[in-house]
Formats: C-alpha cells, structure tokens, sequence
C-alpha cells in the first residue's frame, strides 16, 4: 500500500500542499465568497417576505376601497328609492287635491244647472196654466155662453192639473 | 503504467514528484501529482463558486446549484450545532467542498486520456487524517476553552450510577479519542476501497480480452459491474463528504454545547 510505505517520505509535502489548499478554500472562498452568497439567499428571502407583505397590505386596502364603495353604492340606491317614493306620493296628492278641486266645481255647475232646470220648470207650469185658464174662459165662454170669472177659471184649472 | 500486462491496483495512489521542491523541518516538500490534483480540486471549486456570486435577485441554474450547496451546509450546521455554530460554517464549508470534490474528481474518467492519471486526494490517510486531526483540535481547542475543565463531564452522560462513573468515563473518553481515527480512516477506506475494486475488474477486462474466447463474457460482466460500481462510488463520493461534514459539525456541537 503506498499510503503506508510512502509514509515518511511524503507526509511533509501532503501537509504543506494540504494546508496551502484548505487555507486558500477556507480564507477565499469560505470566509469571504460564501457569506456574499449567503446575504443574495437571505437578501431575497426577505425581499419575498417584503413583497408579500406589501401584496397583502394593498390587497386590504382593496378590500376596504370596494367595501366603502359598496356602501356608498347602497347608500346612494336607498336615497334614490326614498325621493322616488316620496315623489310618487307627493305627485298622488296633487293628483287627488286636483281631482277633488275639479270635483267641487262640476257638482256646483251640477246643481246650479239643476236649480235654474227646476225654476224654469215651475215658470213654465204657471205660465201654463195662466194659458190653460185663459183658453178654459174662452172655451166655457164660447160653448155656453156663461161667463166665467178669471179666477174661477183659474180655480179649475188648478184643480184639473 | 501497465507494464506487460500486469496491472497494479495499489499504483493509482502512489505520490510521485513532479517538480523538486525545497527542504522544510527536514522533509522533502516537492510539487508532487497529489499537490497538482489538490490545486485542480482548489480551481475547480473557485470556478463552481465564482459562477455562483452573480447575485443575481432570480437566479440562474449554476447559482441556484452554488446556493444549495451553501444552503446545505449552513444547514447541516444549523440542525447540529444551532445558532451557535455560525463561526464554524467557513470549516465546515471547505470540509465539504474540498471532500466532496477531491472524491468526483477521483472518480471521473480521466485516465482515458493518455498522459493523463488521476489521483485521488482523499485516498491518501495523510490527507484524510490532517483533515480530521484540524477538526478533532477544533473541538478540543472550543471545548477547553469554553468550559474549561468542566469540558471532561462531556465524558459522563447524565444520570449515570455513581459507581459506574470511573468506567463509563474511561469508555466515552476511548471513544471520544477514537474519533478523529475513525473520521480519517472512513473516508480514506471508502475511496481506496472503491478505487481499487474498480481497477481490479479493469484489470479482468484486459486479461479477459487477452485470453480470448469464453472468457470474453468474464469481460463484459466485469464491464457491467464496473458501470454498476461506479455508479455507487459517485453515490458513496457525496456519501462520504456529507458524512464527514455533518460528523465534524456534531464533534463541535459537543464541545459548543456541553450537554
């Protein structure tokens, strides 16, 4: 085995070029590039982190800017039925009051028409008989010759009606 | 490398210099084909990372492979040591990586340009043992230092009988000063052991074809089983880097959080 029968005349030199080696892996590489390499795992880790965290604050604040318009949207939909309403109702009261004003008026037209109807009628009856009674002294007059007073004619006429 | 045929197995883990080195504490420090592997390792883990630190905010796929990685064992630090373990992230970083590349290196198939031969550093126990020898000291260093001598009740488990306190402490402490061994050897044998399984079927596929014959089907069943063997190594590769990260993270979190 020449590791055993090498032994003695080669141990210095493995050393030397050994310790040379490591020395320069752990004082260039290890000491020195490693932590870089390191901080880039641990700068992006926490950059992800960041970043995450970012995403989640915005995407709350999103939630809270659709929540505020939802409620300004309802808001604003439950304003707009109440002054629909109340304007429905205020339009309905008018419409009443009108049909009510113009109500009064036909009625009055109704019985003013009603009353000069009735007193025409009863300026008509008497003017009639006043005829009836003329035309009754005549007719009495002429087929029996008697005379009849105005207002015995009148009398009968009455009666007869 | 084969030479007339005779094909050893135990040749791919043999140190060879390349170019003459200088003399340090009395040893010999030439540029060996183990420092020339261990400096491709060095390059090709600068390379894999540099493509990594685009730092790009969504990234590509070669950094999110760089990312895994680092997030791998920042969390295998994460889940053995807790939050104290931060400060042993750089150690336990280059384990890995240095473990987990030397072990896929050695396994790729290399060898199939001439010129060319591989060499696995984690195959060497010289390796493999200063490896663990570093993070057996930091655990011995972090342990004294932080608790002191209190450090020695890591070796009595609660609620342990008082007569048995001598015998349990001698038991843990065996075992405690086993570790950096047995962290050393597991990664050593599984590469060697790998390695050397598939150079030896190797070496059936060629004596097979030169026999001729029947034994051409010895052949092409050493093929399929070397298919099958790599495919476990590459396996075993990841297996044993994560193995000893995560081993090296527990050994610390004793010391770090005694009980």
């Amino acid at each position: 085995m020449p590791q055993i029968s090498q032994l003695l005349e080669v141990y210095g030199s493995q050393f030397f070029w050994l310790l040379l080696v490591i020395g320069i892996i752990y004082f260039g590489i290890a000491k020195n590039m490693v932590p870089k390499i390191s901080k880039t795992v641990d700068d992006r880790q926490k950059r992800i982190t960041d970043d995450l965290a970012a995403a989640q604050v915005a995407r709350d604040r999103a939630d809270k800017i659709e929540e505020d318009y939802r409620v300004t949207i309802n808001d604003a939909r439950a304003d707009a039925v109440g002054k629909v309403a109340s304007a429905k109702a205020e339009a309905a009261k008018k419409n009443d009051a009108a049909v009510k004003r113009a109500d009064t008026a036909i009625g009055k037209k109704a019985d003013e028409a009603d009353a000069a109807l009735k007193a025409a009628t009863a300026t008509a009856l008497t003017e009639i008989e006043a005829v009836a009674a003329e035309a009754a002294k005549d007719i009495v007059a002429t087929v029996s010759g008697a005379k009849v007073t105005a207002a015995a004619a009148k009398k009968a006429v009455k009666a007869a009606f | 490398m084969a030479t007339e045929g005779k094909i050893d197995p135990m040749h791919q883990f043999e140190v060879q210099p390349i170019i003459e080195g200088f003399e340090l504490f009395g040893q010999q420090i030439n540029f060996t084909n183990s420092a020339l592997w261990m400096l491709i390792v060095l390059g090709l883990i600068y390379v894999f990372m540099i493509g990594g630190m685009k730092r790009e905010l969504v990234p590509g796929r070669w950094q999110i492979m760089v990312e895994g990685v680092v997030g791998f064992v920042d969390n295998i630090i994460a889940t053995s040591i807790g939050p104290a373990g931060k400060k042993y992230t750089p150690w336990v970083f280059t384990l890995f990586m240095f473990i987990l590349f030397a072990n896929l290196l050695g396994m790729m198939p290399l060898g199939i340009i001439p010129g060319i031969h591989p060499f696995t550093v984690t195959s060497q126990f010289t390796i493999t043992g200063l490896l663990a020898a570093i993070s057996f000291s930091i655990v011995l260093i972090v342990g004294f230092y932080k608790h002191k001598l209190k450090f020695f009740s890591l070796f009595i488990p609660h609620g342990t009988p008082l007569p048995m306190i001598p015998l349990i402490f001698m038991v843990e402490l065996l075992s405690f000063l086993v570790r950096p061994f047995s962290l050393a050897l597991r990664l050593f044998v599984a590469m060697i052991a790998g390695h050397i399984l598939i150079k030896v079927f190797a070496n059936f596929v060629i004596q097979s074809i030169d026999a001729g014959g029947a034994s051409l089907f010895v052949a092409l069943l050493s093929i399929i089983f070397i298919a099958f063997v790599s495919a476990l190594e590459l396996l075993v590769c990841a297996i044993q880097a994560y193995v000893f990260a995560l081993l090296t993270s527990l050994y610390i979190n004793d010391a770090e959080n005694l009980h």
